[in-house]
């Protein structure tokens, strides 16, 4: 009998559905990594030889330049805002998330405009001084210091975001204690604060470099030799799809290692914060000089990360927009819309099937397929499309020796030339942002909620309508929103995997950017920044209302 | 070691302890018991040094620590608290959370004062463990190790046992009453439930609306209360209402009882007096009869609720033994067996 349950419990409709998604969403990282079996000894040795050491070390100082850089910007931040009090505070809270919605790629040639020979702040300095060409030394922002504070001014929210958390969520008691046993303060913050929030901001230290690793734009656009570049190169310039791949597993590799950070730290985070609910510490009244400089201090990330780069957008896109504002732009704006939105209602549906799956049948292997799966944030936009393009062309030639020996037709390259495989990248990329919304709003619906409704008399299909989609809806539209700006912004994979002739938003701004025409990329990097901005605004929200799952304890 | 001075503490403009003093000796275990919102936490966060006193003196060996515009840094009073959620180091081991107001000390004098409390506290072998792996009870042994580990001068308890099952508060009760004993350590503790304080206090302050209405110990505090709140709130029992008669006697619903002369009623004071159930004596010989209206089987004895018959239907408690079973509505007989008389005079204020 109970063999039986066994068998039911293994192979239903559930378990079929969920195990093919994961497959397919996870056989193009699959792919990258099975290219290592395939040695390409001629390109290697190439490689080797030439820019291969290039490609590790730059790649390895920009993410640890921007991890160090994030960590110091944001838990410097989230003190500040987690334990002072002052003028402006309440507005510095989200003011200070802002960068978010700002792509890498689009303030580091907003920086680049800026700060170049005929750009407004050397006209300044020769201006004020009086100064010739040569007279003066100035940095040269196209460099990988300038790629690591680029990367920083817009990655250090997710530092500051949980290190702000961990900060206001140490309890008062904490600080009494030390003080009853006559610990000096700055031994209590070295020895209790520092240590207790560390997890979380090596935590957000780790996604930031996550996505150093992942970014292609900044590095491009500053002609740094990185992996992403190099994958970029080895495939399109040496035309060898294989050793690309071999790269984007080394690639990986690499993240893999700050994935283990993250799951420690998350693990730690969790016993650190175990069930304590006591009064939070109450934040210092700033009084004297301190209430000057300290928002003083937690502007300037914001206005170096968002509202210069903004203001010389606007700028730009004020001198241009006239014979900006075309049948092309609009295109334009309808392309990377409706790609987005399908993006984001199909990385939406696969959450819903996989997070009820999972309720439903909470069985090992679903667990585990679905968290193999969540992964896919931390696998760089480049890799994930290399081993999608690798994989669909290949089922696409099978296809069509298929179709042109029975039928004698040729059916074209269904799935790697449309927009299927960008659908697939974006789907197996942003699926964890997708799913830890749904799962946050899932925990709300108590199963014994469920058995509640039975008892009283409802059948399955009523529950779902009038419990689980009204508790529902407001996490499956942040999904929405945040999958369909995280498509909107990305870069790398829609320039690898894009139909021909199909242009999106931060593709247009990339290629005018990369062209030198800064002003003309403007509007469209405007465009994506605006709609970057909402799920700032969600994420205030969210972190303003009380959860409502703790105020429900206790 | 502790003494309070008309001590008062404010929140912005309002007043959540006024007035209070008291005195508590070298080794003395101290209790401040009243319900929840009454002060008692706040005076305890003055003592510690957290609040500011708004009014009077807080001395600490005779030493002040805090008056309204004096007021010495918690890290200097060598007064140690035991919080109400612990408040261990979550990322330290036990150990480290003992020895971390330790100071002056190197690390085998460390070690050698770590172990001794750990066997104190019954956890020897613990050293190494991190909080979150162990029990509640057992969380708070750690805490109070912690806090004695530099051997405080005074040492605070901020309802030491209000986290933990009510079967386990009894034993931890007697367990930390004896160890702060054999440590020979002052405290003062917080709590609400009289048990908690009967069981762990040499002297026990009773606390309402910010003032401390009575200070002294459970024996005088049960038999002799000095008002109505203090009657009512700790043990059982009701008032019932009587007047002072011609002969300067109690007459009340249950017969006529001498006053002590000197309590300063008048003749014809309306006034109360207390029953407590252990008072009413159940008894088939006496004329007073009362009706059974509710009754809770406790093992070894019935705790029935009985309305009396005549004047008023007063209600009144009586602790009977068990063998004694009488069924809702029965009429039984009581006498009241007072060994001495609170009276009160009957203005309806229960503070």
């Amino acid at each position: 009998m109970k063999h039986i349950n066994w068998l039911y419990s293994w192979f239903n409709v559930w378990f079929v559905s969920i195990a093919l998604g994961c497959m397919i969403l996870a056989a193009p990282v699959g792919l990258v990594f099975v290219s290592v079996f395939f040695p390409q000894t001629e390109i290697w040795q190439h490689l080797y030889s030439t820019v291969l050491s290039d490609y590790i070390v730059n790649s390895l100082v920009l993410a640890f330049g921007v991890g160090f850089f994030v960590i110091v910007i944001g838990t410097v931040l989230a003190w500040c805002i987690a334990r002072y009090e002052f003028a402006g505070r309440k507005q510095l809270q989200w003011l200070i998330l802002l960068p978010m919605a700002m792509p890498a790629y689009i303030i580091a040639y907003t920086y680049t405009g800026l700060l170049d020979y005929a750009g407004p702040i050397q006209t300044l300095l020769r201006e004020t001084f009086h100064w010739q060409y040569g007279d003066y030394y100035f940095p040269n922002i196209r460099s990988l210091p300038g790629a690591i504070i680029m990367l920083s001014l817009v990655l250090y929210p997710y530092v500051y975001m949980l290190a702000r958390t961990a900060f206001s969520e140490q309890p008062s008691s904490l600080e009494e204690v030390s003080r009853s046993l006559g610990v000096p303060p700055i031994k209590h913050l070295f020895k209790v604060v520092l240590p207790l929030a560390r997890p979380a901001i090596l935590m957000g230290a780790a996604l930031a470099m996550m996505e150093a690793f992942a970014d292609y734009g900044t590095v491009q656009y500053f002609g740094l030799s990185t992996f992403t570049t190099g994958i970029f190169r080895t495939w399109f310039g040496l035309g060898n799809g294989i050793a690309a791949a071999q790269l984007a597993a080394m690639l990986t590799s690499f993240v893999v290692l700050l994935l283990i950070l993250e799951y420690l730290s998350r693990r730690k985070i969790r016993y650190y914060f175990q069930g304590q609910r006591s009064q939070q510490i109450n934040r210092q009244k700033l009084t004297g000089s301190k209430a000057f400089w300290v928002p003083f201090v937690c502007v300037i990330p914001v206005f170096l990360g968002f509202i210069l780069p903004v203001l010389q957008l606007l700028k730009w896109a004020t001198m241009t927009y006239s014979k900006q504002l075309t049948s092309e732009f609009w295109l334009l704006l309808w392309n990377s819309f409706y790609l987005a939105a399908i993006a984001a209602i199909t990385a939406v549906i696969l959450a819903l099937l996989f997070a009820y799956g999972k309720r439903l049948h909470p069985i090992k292997p679903i667990q585990l397929l679905v968290g193999v799966v969540n992964l896919g944030y931390a696998v760089p936009g480049t890799v994930i499309a290399i081993g999608a393009m690798i994989s669909l062309s290949w089922l696409d030639i099978k296809i069509n020796t298929l179709t042109e020996n029975w039928f004698d037709i040729s059916v074209g390259l269904v799935f790697s030339g449309s927009l299927f495989a960008l659908i697939l990248v974006y789907s197996s990329r942003f699926l964890a942002v997708a799913m830890h919304n749904i799962d946050t709003g899932l925990s709300r619906v108590k199963p014994s909620m469920d058995d509640a409704a039975r008892s009283l008399g409802y059948k399955p299909l009523q529950i779902l309508k009038i419990i689980h989609v009204p508790l529902m809806k407001t996490s499956v539209l942040s999904a929405l929103l945040l999958v369909f700006v995280d498509v909107l912004k990305e870069l790398p994979a829609t320039l690898i995997l894009r139909p021909f002739n199909f242009n999106t938003l931060a593709v247009r701004a990339f290629e005018l950017a990369s062209d030198e025409r800064l002003m003309d990329a403007a509007l469209p990097a405007l465009a994506i920044v605006s709609v970057g901005i909402l799920p700032v605004i969600l994420l205030t929200m969210l972190m303003d209302k009380p959860d409502p799952q703790s105020s429900q304890v206790n | 070691m502790l003494s309070l001075n008309n001590v008062s503490v404010a929140y912005q403009k309002v007043e959540a302890v006024k007035d209070v003093t008291f005195e508590l000796g070298v080794g003395q275990i101290g209790c401040l018991l009243g319900p929840s919102g009454c002060g008692k936490t706040s005076l305890l966060r003055a003592v510690a040094g957290f609040e500011n006193v708004s009014e009077g003196q807080i001395c600490l060996r005779s030493k002040l620590v805090s008056a309204l515009h004096s007021h010495l840094e918690p890290e200097k009073r060598r007064v140690a608290v035991v919080f109400q959620d612990y408040a261990l180091f979550p990322h330290l081991t036990v150990a480290q959370n003992i020895a971390f107001g330790l100071h002056q000390q190197n690390s085998a004098q460390k070690r050698q004062r770590v172990t001794e409390l750990l066997m104190l506290v019954g956890l020897p072998g613990y050293d190494n463990r991190y909080p979150h792996a162990l029990s509640g009870g057992q969380q708070q042994r750690v805490a109070l190790a912690r806090a004695m580990a530099a051997k405080p001068d005074l040492l605070l308890l901020d309802e030491p046992f209000s986290s933990l099952d009510a079967e386990l508060r009894d034993e931890l009760a007697k367990e930390l009453r004896a160890i702060l004993k054999y440590e020979n350590t002052t405290a003062l503790m917080v709590t609400h439930d009289q048990h908690e304080a009967f069981a762990m206090a040499d002297v026990i302050g009773v606390m309402n609306k910010g003032r401390l209405l009575q200070w002294t110990d459970a024996y005088a505090l049960y038999h002799r209360p000095v008002n109505r709140f203090v009657a009512s709130f700790v043990g059982d029992g009701v008032f019932l209402g009587a007047s002072i008669d011609n002969n300067m006697q109690l007459n009340s619903a249950l017969g006529v009882f001498p006053i002590n002369p000197d309590s300063g009623f008048k003749q014809g004071d309306k006034v109360v007096f207390l029953v407590r159930p252990d008072d009413v004596i159940h008894d088939d010989e006496s004329a007073t009869l009362a009706k059974v209206v509710d009754r809770s089987f406790q093992g070894s004895h019935i705790l029935y609720q009985l309305e009396l018959q005549h004047l008023g239907h007063a209600r009144l408690l009586c602790l009977a033994l068990s063998h004694h079973d009488h069924p809702l509505n029965e009429l039984i007989g009581i006498r009241l067996d007072l060994e001495h008389l609170i009276v009160f005079a009957d203005n309806g204020d229960d503070s």
